[in-house]
């Protein structure tokens, strides 16, 4: 048997794993990879509650999480192919014309 | 049993380093690869906790699906090098990094307090709400609206990809 907090614990350091990504890496592909383990470990965490209380709304949001990951990523990329198009890079330092 | 808490040990230790080996690589398609077994120990994470159908169509989504678009836009940029880009550690990646520690902290307090959670077994009827049959109840019915709406989502996910990839045609 394996306590909840085990798996709790686990998805909150992928989480912060992901968010150290989003606020270190230069790479806007890493990024966005990084912004895929976040969502991964929240899906993790709504997994291990549906799991744990019997609850089927749990897993059916995961679904939903996929879906909207699925179309960030086809966006996402779009909008890097798009960017790398216009300025030959995709480091996020360079890319800052919606700075004010 | 102990045969499932060595599963779990071992998967979640895969799952754990090859996220922070992710964010270490220079080259973003080892980072990919770093993921995409990031994504596999969390399918078999899920098959521990009876989510048999989303642990397929995890694997199939994301290992499938989306890591391919990821390594695809990677090698169509051919990033491989990383000569265009420079990352250097300054007073901003420190920030970060102690800022991602003390959410760890803060989660990792709150969490791991023993008797804050009850110990407690997975629910007896664990193994059934994992099936696609069950699943598929629950969203054809309860859930069926939201269903309907993801389709919207989808398609406009789809405009969007074409309208801002597709080359401008010069007239």
């Amino acid at each position: 048997m394996i306590p909840i907090e085990y798996y709790l614990l686990l998805s909150a350091f992928m989480f912060c794993a992901g968010v150290v990504g989003v606020l270190v890496r230069r790479n806007a592909i890493v990024v966005f990879m990084c912004i895929e383990l976040m969502l991964n470990s929240v899906n993790l965490t709504l997994i291990t509650f549906s799991a744990y209380f019997g609850d089927p709304g749990g897993q059916i949001l995961v679904f939903f999480v996929m879906v909207v990951a699925a179309a960030e990523a086809a966006v996402g990329l779009a909008i890097v192919i798009s960017l790398f198009r216009n300025k030959q890079t995709v480091n996020i330092d360079d890319i800052n014309i919606l700075k004010w | 049993m102990i045969f499932e808490q060595v599963v779990f040990f071992f998967l979640a230790a895969v799952a754990a380093s090859s996220a922070v080996l992710m964010l270490l690589q220079r080259n973003p398609v080892n980072s990919a690869l770093f993921l995409i077994l990031n994504f596999f120990s969390l399918g078999g994470l899920y098959l521990t906790l009876r989510a048999q159908f989303i642990a397929m169509v995890h694997i199939i989504v994301y290992a499938g699906a989306i890591m391919v678009l990821v390594l695809f836009v990677i090698m169509l940029l051919n990033l491989g090098d990383g000569r265009r880009l420079r990352e250097v550690l300054s007073f901003k990646t420190y920030i970060g990094i102690g800022c991602s520690l003390a959410l760890f902290t803060e989660l990792f307090y709150i969490l791991g307090m023993k008797g804050r959670m009850p110990l407690m077994p997975l629910a007896p009827n664990a193994q059934d709400i994992g099936t696609v049959e069950f699943l598929g109840k629950v969203m054809y019915t309860t859930y069926l609206f939201p269903f309907e709406i993801t389709s919207l989502l989808l398609l406009a996910a789809i405009v969007g990809a074409v309208m801002l990839a597709k080359k401008k045609i010069p007239e």
